[in-house]
């Protein structure tokens, strides 16, 4: 038997792959805003949100229900927005798409990308209020070419996500 | 068939239970995370600590990326220049001959100031910025404006300090961690700089919109009296920024408001000086007598 050989039946996924590839995809997601440019208004999507999403719309037993609290707690670290309101929003977010899940047990794709967009624009205006608790309150229609960037930024992570689930199996 | 949903789990009692569990623990935890954010405004030195450690962490990573793309931009702007070169030389021999005598002129004027400034004995108080750093990233994804300087309290930033750019006002340090500083730019939502019209010393107020573009409001009643290209200046007043600094141009006049640039465009900061705040002077105690003597005048009539 060469070196290096494994077999390809019967194989059992490496586990810290399993939970670490999805962990760390929306992690990396979170640590967008670290991109060195200076923006004039928030043109950067949600990308640790819309990882989270697709990943829930992926493969909806992968986590637990509150996943979204540990996530979003990394995510208020390094965004600028107060600490805990993105753990707050991704958690009833979450908890949302849940009852779709009760309710519409047969989603196609464009359901889930308006289901997506929906909640994802939900989170920019619930981000905005708490961002505007001590004042800095800005224009909400401020929103709107951010909410239209990360809508068409969904499918994208969708596909991402499937590239890496189908990596997180085979390595 | 529907698909059989994970969250059910058939008649295992210990199942059922395992996922209410994490039911009662994503309601209970998003209560905590919306108390955590509410109380942001009643301790905001607390929240910014953990924020500012995983700062701290992240500012020389992205320190390193500026110093690339700051180099990508370059090449952009390089290709850009040989497009109309020739007549892009002909405007500019023509500016830079229109310059040259307003060069001298102005030296003429630097002098004559000087001379008077001796006569009446000003002082003028020169402020040496604390230091000069990157700014390094920037809340893209949040609606607050907020920018990452790469110097922290080990170089001597505190809260309360002004930055600036050569071009003009940038923000003040509302956070400072050990390597790395959060910086307020003047576009964010909460931000009001007391300024004065170069040209004519008009006294105005300059807020951020948070989209970029600042809103110029003049402290006197009527009209606004500002049109497209005026420049602003800090005017001093009430300390902090001190005043002669560039903050904005307007761009743009509607029947009730005023719009205005930054002077120094934020997407291009490079270098940033850190300045400590300025202290106005105290007013005369005889001033001070006089306006009491004059409001109990005024109060007793």
């Amino acid at each position: 038997m060469a070196r290096g050989y494994r077999p390809r039946l019967e194989r059992e996924p490496v586990s810290a792959l399993m939970l670490g590839v999805p962990l760390i995809s929306v992690m990396l997601g979170s640590v967008m805003t670290l991109l060195p440019f200076i923006a004039t208004a928030p043109i950067l999507p949600p990308l640790g949100l819309i990882m989270l999403l697709a990943w829930r719309f992926l493969v909806r037993d992968l986590w637990p229900a509150w996943i979204g609290l540990p996530l979003g707690l990394f995510d208020d670290l390094l965004s600028g927005q107060p600490l805990g309101s993105a753990a707050f929003i991704w958690t009833i977010l979450l908890l949302i798409i849940e009852v779709f899940d009760r309710r519409m047990m047969w989603r196609d794709f464009t359901q889930d990308w308006i289901i997506g967009g929906t909640l994802i624009a939900t989170a920019l205006f619930l981000g905005l209020g708490f961002a505007s608790l001590d004042g800095g309150g800005a224009n909400p229609l401020l929103l709107v070419p951010q909410i239209v960037i990360s809508g068409l930024c969904l499918p994208l992570a969708l596909r991402i996500c499937a590239v890496l689930d189908r990596l997180r199996w085979r390595l | 068939m529907a698909p059989p949903s994970p969250r059910r789990s058939g008649f295992s009692r210990r199942a059922q239970y395992g996922i209410f569990a994490t039911y009662v623990i994503a309601v209970i935890g998003a209560i905590f995370a919306l108390l955590l954010a509410l109380t942001e405004r009643l301790d905001p030195k607390g929240h910014a600590a953990l924020q500012l450690v995983v700062s701290d962490l992240t500012a020389p990573l992205s320190q390193l990326g500026r110093s690339v793309t700051s180099g990508l931009g370059g090449v952009g702007e390089t290709i850009g220049a040989y497009f109309n070169a020739a007549s892009k030389n002909k405007a500019m021999e023509a500016e830079l001959r229109a310059s040259r005598v307003k060069l001298v002129q102005g030296q003429a004027d630097a002098m004559e100031v000087k001379r008077l400034k001796q006569l009446l004995a000003v002082r003028d108080v020169a402020t040496q910025p604390i230091i000069a750093a990157r700014l390094v990233s920037s809340s893209s994804s949040s609606s607050r404006r907020y920018a990452t300087l790469a110097a922290g309290r080990n170089a001597g930033v505190v809260e309360g300090q002004v930055v600036r750019s050569v071009d003009g006002l940038i923000g003040s340090v509302i956070q400072a961690g050990q390597i790395s500083a959060r910086v307020r730019m003047i576009i964010d939502g909460k931000s009001i700089i007391p300024v004065k019209r170069a040209s004519d010393n008009t006294p105005a107020q300059i807020i951020g919109l948070g989209d970029g573009r600042l809103e110029v409001r003049g402290l006197a009643a009527g009209q606004s009296p500002f049109k497209p290209g005026d420049v602003f200046i800090t005017s001093g007043a009430g300390g902090v920024y001190r005043p002669g600094i560039p903050v904005a141009v307007v761009t743009q006049r509607t029947q009730s408001r005023t719009f205005a640039r930054p002077a120094a465009d934020p997407t291009s900061f490079d270098y940033a000086l850190v300045e400590a705040p300025f202290v106005a002077p105290p007013p005369l105690p005889q001033a001070e007598q006089d306006a009491e003597a004059a409001d109990k005048a005024v109060s007793s009539q």
